[in-house]
This record gives structure tokens, C-alpha cells and sequence, in this order.
């Protein structure tokens, strides 16, 4: 019998000199209140007719939605993140004369099809659904084929953690969703692409875009989901909820962007169940939002599944971005790889809490998680915390989390080659980056990421 | 190779320096004159690393005193940067891992700024390229290291090398290699030697730190240093180091002491 827990340290590591996080004077103070937020943002929801089976999925949501409510910070799951700024709003549904003639900035060369939503509206001129191999479907709600609605109406809001307060909120809402199927043994070689826009026209707006993945049995796809407004300016609200289905030996490569502006609130939720043997890996970027949340939750349902989660935050001014990860094995035999790093710049406050679950039927698990963090100023606040819960007892699972500031041996070392020492401060930052944006499998992508963080790094 | 007439590339003057407080150079003196090389040797904490990095300019280092005139310059008002560009490199006892930066792109990078400081035009990829497989081949190393991280995963052995490759390129008028034998093997140690044999010329010079006479087999001193307690006890020829090796340093310790 082996337990292996290794550990640089499990407690929460922050900075000594960080402040303490702002004060909204709109705090909804009591519960009550809280919950009456919630109910209003339920009730801006459009209705759906001629569709029973969806109008059944939402009422269930919304019975779970009506005993919530927006969790404080009194909360533990919440405690690092404050949404007193998103409930110091009221939001209203956008106005569905918001369009966009074209949109090239989001055009991944590589891309086979692509699928845009607008403010969870399904844009068809925007899109581009060709170039697929026979058999496959990517599409909205409304063009699903008859054949597909089981698999779909199976899938959809079932993943485990459906009754999380937004991810119920999303589900209560919806009213179309982007939907991608690989039919068993299908390999689709080219990305497919799947842009969830913002747009506001002045006013405060939600948009709750839903997607779902299912890859069958032996399938292969690799995706790329991008939430962003295309530069557009506003204040927003974007709740969003992806759910993949990993079918048995089926393979999904998938990179998850969020680039909303500054000024957006972003609550993203990714679902992903696996089948036997599956396969799945995760580069999840997150960039943008005053304040961003992005819950990821792994549930390895079969035997040697192996999952691996990259993650990146970079995150600056007076923002918050945090992630909560789970990875929950159910079965032996399986291994999963995590690495989460996160820039805090400026006043910004990074979030990390990555669970780990591994129960008793889970022998044989091989597990690492890493949470690795730069402060690059004084007044950065980065909070991170593993959790892992193992009650298998022949595991091997491994975690550490480390808080740093750039080395000034680091920097040295590139001064003492002649590289100045602001040019050797970015260099060392970008290199952090890059180990994870190089673990995109599209290579546009890592080349706009690469240059945005030039940009940023030229700008401050 | 010692030459009356030569250029004087170092002089260091009744340095003192501390570190967190505590001091750690009491007192040291040095000349260094183009064409020569030198070796200091002395037991551990004698301040050996201290003394070659604050000739780089590491910034933990605190100069309380004395001066240090590089080609006539007043080193200390340097930043580490320029005093790069200016003609200073130091190989580090321990030379650090920086994943994600491309070797390639920081030899390219620290290559231009030297360039740049020297009023030239930067080297394009293509013609730098070349020059960076040229200056591999001296060190016989394999192109695949270019790719890599800096320093990533290397062996010790590897990044020595790397050192060298480093300094093959930006050709200073001061190499300063503190221990560049520690931890190689007799071949790569031959590699290592030679690479600085090759680059040694009569309008540069070479302070090596070392422990060991085996590195001097290789690469002949024109003057060898005993440094302890953050001083330069004494000063002779390739003889002393053999001498060390075959007494050890207590002998002059002692010597000092009384
Ligand atoms: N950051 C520091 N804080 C306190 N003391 C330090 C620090 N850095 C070095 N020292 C001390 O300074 C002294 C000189 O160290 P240095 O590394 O220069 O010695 P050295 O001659 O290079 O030794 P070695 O032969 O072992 O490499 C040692 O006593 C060391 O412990
Ligand atoms: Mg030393």
C-alpha cells in the first residue's frame, strides 16, 4: 500500500503587504436581499415555446434557482470573490437590435467551422458551418436534427453541479445553446470554433450563452470557445455554462478563452464528464472581467481516464479573477495533470482553489496539481489553495502551490548578459505565460495571445 | 600571457562590500592588465562568488568602500547591463533556469544589446543564426540546446557549456568564470578549457575561481591569487596553485595571522 501526498504547502498563501478588498457601498446585506436579487435576475428570462422538454428543464432549474440565493463572501466557496460590484448593478435582457455586420477580428485560420452567439443569440451571418465531416453537427438548438434531440435532451443540464446557484440561473434561462456532436469514430481534424460575443448598446445587459459537447465512443475534436466583445466597450454580464461529454476512448482537446473587456462580469462554468479511457485536455486563458469566475469541474466516470487541465490568469488594475477546479475520480486507474498559474498586477486579486477528489473505488489514481503565482506588485493579492480529498488508499497524488515575485537572480542573469532590466522583468513574465499558452493546439491563437501580452507589456 | 606595456582592464582598489549587513570583503586589491590570465583560489566563504558578482553589479551587494576601475571607467556607477555591454561577463558558479525564454532568443537578444551599445546595427535571424552554430561547434554542443529553455533541464555540465557558448558570443574584454570546472567531467572539462583558450587574446583577460589545480592543467594562469576572509592573502604564479593543492591553505592562513 502506497499514499504518496507530497506537498510544498497547503495552506493559503498571500502576500504580507496586501491591502484589504474594496468596499462596495451597494452590498446586499442579508440574505434576503441577496435572494430577491437573484429572483430579479431569473425573472428577465425569455420564454420558449413549443418546446416541453426544455420548458420542464427550466422550471426544474428554476424551482433550485428560487431557494438561492447570490452567495457572499461569508460564504466559503465565495470567500476570496465579492460580488458586490455585479449586484451594485441591475441588468436587463440586451436589446435584440444589437448586430454586427461582420466581426474578422474573431477568424481563426485554422478553423474548420466556426459558430457565433451574440448576446446568447445565435448569429447565422456571423458563422461559418461548412467544412465538416459527414455525420457531424455543429449548430444551434433550432437546426438540431431529429436524430440528435435524445442524445441532446439526455445531455443537456445533466452534468454533475447543476444546481450551483449561476450554473442553475444559466439553465433556468436558457433558450438556445450551441451544440457540437461527433458521431462514434469520427476524428474531425480542423478546430472547431465557438464565439460567445458581447455587445451592449450603453445599457447594462446579461447574456447567459449554454453549449454543449458530445463526443462519442472513439470520436476526436479539438475546440476552441472564446467569450469576448470584440473590443467593444460596456458594462455586461456574461453567465455562462459549456457541459462535454467525453464518450469511452473518445478525445477532446479544448482551449478555453475569456477575453471580455474590462469593465464585464464573467461567471463561466465548464462541465466535463469522461467516458473509459477518454481523454481530455483543458488550456483555459482568462484575461479579461473586472470580475471573473470560472468554475471547472472534471468527472472521470470510467477507468483510465486521463485528464489534464493547463490554466492561465493574468490579471491587473483593481480586478479579481478566480477559478475553482474540481477533478473527481470515481474509478482506478486513472491520471490527471494540473497546472494553474496566475499574473496579479497593480491592485488585482488572483484566486485559485483547485479540489481534488479521490474516492475509496479509485485506486490507482495518479494525480499532480501545481498552482504556481507571480505577484508582479506589491499590492497584488493572490490566493491559493489545493484541496485534495483522497480516501483511495493506494494513490499517488501531488500538489504544491507557490507565490512569488520575479527572482532578482532572475533578472540578473539577464542583466548580466546585457538585457536592461524592465526588458528582462517582461521577459521573465512572458516566459511564465508562455509555458501554457504554448500548450494551445492552434497556432493563431498562441500567436494572438503572444501578442497581446506584447502589447499589455508595451503598454505598461 | 603577461606584457609590461598592455592595457590595465581591472583595478580594483581597497574594496570592502557587505551583504545583509554583514561584510564580507574586507579590504581587496587587484590589477588585471589585457593578455592576462588569473586564478583565484582561496576556501570556501572567502568571498570568492561575492567578489565576482559584485564586479557584475548584483544588486544584494552593498560597496561600503574602495573602487573598481574597468578600462578606465568607474565600474561601480554602472548598471549590470551595461556593464555587460561594456565588456564584463561573469559565468555563474550556478547558472539559473529560466523556462519559457528560447535559448536562441536570449543569446540573440543579449547579443544585439551589446551590439546596439556599440553603435552596430542589430544582427538579423539568418546571419545569427549562423554565428551561433559557429560559436556551438567550439563548444561542441548540439544545436537542439537552442531550442530549449535556458538552461531548462541541462546537466551541470550542459550549462557550463552554455556559459561558455554565451561569452563565445559576446566575446568581453573581462571573462570572470567563478568554478566553471566544478562538477565536469574530464572531457567536458577539456571542451570547457578549450572553448576559453580559444577565446583568450591579447586584449582580454580571464579571472577563473577555482578550487582545483586540475582546471589550471588546462588553462595556464599568469597569476594565481589566494583569497581568504575577504582578502587577497597572496599572490604568485602557476607554482602556487600546485603548491595549494599539495599543502592546502592553512599554511598561508597562518602566515597571514601572525
Ligand atoms: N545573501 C547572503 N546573506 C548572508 N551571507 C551571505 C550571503 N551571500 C553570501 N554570504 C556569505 O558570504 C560569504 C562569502 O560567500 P561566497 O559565496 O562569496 O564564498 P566563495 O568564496 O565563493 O565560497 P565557495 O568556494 O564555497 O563558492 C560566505 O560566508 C557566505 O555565507
Ligand atoms: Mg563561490
Amino acid at each position: 500500500m502506497t499514499i504518496e501526498v507530497s506537498t510544498s504547502t497547503d495552506s493559503i498563501l498571500t502576500n504580507p503587504e496586501v491591502g484589504t478588498a474594496k468596499v462596495s457601498t451597494n452590498k446586499l446585506s442579508t440574505k434576503v436581499d441577496r435572494a430577491a436579487y437573484l429572483g430579479n435576475l431569473l425573472s428577465l428570462r425569455s420564454t420558449v415555446d413549443n418546446l416541453p422538454w426544455l420548458q420542464e428543464l427550466r422550471d426544474q432549474a428554476a424551482a433550485i434557482v428560487q431557494e438561492l440565493a447570490i452567495p457572499s463572501t461569508r460564504e466559503e466557496d465565495w470567500r476570496f470573490t465579492d460580488l458586490s460590484a455585479l449586484v451594485a448593478h441591475t441588468w436587463q435582457q440586451p436589446d435584440p437590435a444589437i448586430d454586427l455586420k461582420a466581426c474578422d477580428s474573431i477568424v481563426l485560420p485554422e478553423a474548420g467551422c466556426r459558430l457565433v452567439f451574440m448576446n446568447g443569440v445565435f448569429k447565422s451571418h456571423l458563422s461559418k458551418l461548412e467544412d465538416l465531416p459527414a455525420g457531424v453537427f455543429v449548430g444551434n438548438l433550432a437546426q438540431l436534427p431529429s436524430d440528435r434531440l435524445a442524445a441532446v435532451q439526455a445531455a443537456l443540464g445533466h452534468q454533475t453541479g447543476a444546481e450551483e446557484v449561476f450554473t442553475a440561473l444559466n439553465t433556468a434561462s436558457l433558450t438556445d445553446a450551441a451544440i457540437v456532436c461527433i458521431p462514434r469514430n469520427v476524428a474531425v481534424e480542423k478546430p472547431i470554433h465557438l464565439v460567445f460575443l458581447s455587445r451592449t448598446a450603453g445599457t447594462t445587459t446579461i447574456a447567459q450563452p449554454r453549449c454543449l459537447v458530445l463526443a462519442e465512443t472513439g470520436s476526436a475534436v479539438t475546440l476552441v470557445e472564446e467569450y469576448s466583445s470584440a473590443d467593444a466597450p460596456g458594462t455586461y454580464f456574461t453567465n455562462a455554462v459549456t457541459e462535454v461529454v467525453v464518450g469511452d476512448n473518445a478525445q477532446v482537446n479544448h482551449t478555453r478563452i475569456q477575453w471580455e473587456n474590462q469593465q464585464a462580469f464573467h461567471i463561466g462554468k465548464t462541465a466535463v464528464s469522461q467516458g473509459r479511457d477518454a481523454r481530455y485536455t483543458c488550456t483555459a486563458i482568462s484575461l479579461g472581467g473586472q470580475v471573473s469566475r470560472h468554475h471547472f469541474e472534471v468527472y472521470s466516470q470510467g477507468e483510465q481516464t486521463h485528464s489534464q487541465l493547463m490554466g492561465l490568469t493574468i490579471v491587473d488594475g483593481d480586478r479579481t479573477a478566480d477559478t475553482h477546479s474540481l477533478i473527481a475520480f470515481s474509478k482506478p486507474y486513472c491520471t490527471a495533470t494540473q497546472v494553474n498559474k496566475c499574473i496579479a498586477d497593480g491592485k488585482a486579486h488572483g484566486v485559485f482553489n483547485g479540489r481534488i477528489y479521490v474516492p475509496k473505488l479509485a485506486q490507482q489514481t495518479d494525480a499532480s496539481q501545481m498552482s504556481r503565482n507571480l505577484l508582479l506588485s506589491s499590492k497584488a493579492r493572490i490566493d491559493t489553495k489545493p484541496q485534495l480529498e483522497i480516501v483511495a488508499d493506494n494513490v499517488k497524488c501531488a500538489h504544491g502551490a507557490t507565490v512569488s515575485q520575479l527572482e532578482d537572480d532572475e533578472v540578473f542573469y539577464l542583466q548580466s548578459r546585457g538585457i536592461g532590466a524592465d526588458a528582462a522583468r517582461k521577459l521573465l513574465t512572458f516566459a511564465f505565460a508562455t509555458e501554457i499558452i504554448n500548450q494551445i493546439p492552434v497556432a493563431s491563437l498562441r500567436q494572438s495571445l503572444t501578442q497581446m501580452m506584447r502589447d499589455r507589456q508595451a503598454a505598461s | 600571457m603577461i606584457c609590461d606595456n598592455a592595457e590595465l582592464i581591472l583595478s580594483v582598489k581597497d574594496l570592502t562590500a557587505n551583504v545583509d549587513g554583514t561584510q564580507i570583503l574586507k579590504g581587496l586589491n587587484l590589477e588585471i592588465k589585457a593578455g592576462e590570465v588569473h586564478a583565484i583560489m582561496g576556501p570556501n566563504g572567502s568571498g570568492k562568488s561575492t567578489f565576482s558578482k559584485i564586479l557584475a553589479g548584483h544588486p544584494a551587494y552593498e560597496v561600503t568602500g574602495g573602487e573598481i576601475i574597468f578600462r578606465g571607467q568607474n565600474l561601480l556607477e554602472l548598471e549590470p547591463e551595461e556593464r555587460a555591454r561594456s565588456g564584463i561577463f561573469l559565468a555563474f558558479q550556478y547558472p539559473l533556469e529560466i523556462p519559457g525564454v528560447s535559448n536562441l532568443d536570449f543569446l540573440r537578444v543579449s547579443y544585439n544589446a551589446k551590439r546596439k551599445h556599440e553603435g552596430l546595427e542589430e544582427m538579423d535571424a539568418f546571419d545569427f543564426d549562423d554565428l551561433v552554430h559557429e560559436k556551438l561547434g567550439l563548444l561542441k554542443m548540439d544545436a537542439e540546446f537552442l531550442d530549449r529553455g535556458v538552461n531548462e533541464g541541462f546537466s551541470g555540465g550542459e550549462k557550463k557549456r552554455n556559459e561558455i557558448l554565451q561569452m563565445a558570443l559576446l566575446e568581453p574584454s573581462l571573462g570572470i568564470l567563478d568554478e566553471i570546472d566544478s562538477g565536469l567531467d574530464i572531457d567536458a572539462l577539456r571542451i570547457v578549457a578549450s572553448g576559453v583558450n580559444a577565446l583568450s587574446n591579447e586584449n582580454n583577460a580571464m579571472l577563473l575561481v577555482t578550487h582545483y589545480q586540475r582546471l589550471l592543467d588546462y588553462i595556464t594562469p599568469d597569476y594565481v591569487h589566494v583569497m581568504a576572509n575577504g582578502r587577497i592573502l597572496e599572490t604568485g604564479t602557476k607554482e602556487l596553485a600546485l603548491e595549494l593543492e599539495a599543502k592546502g591553505y592553512d599554511w598561508i592562513l597562518e602566515g597571514a595571522a601572525a
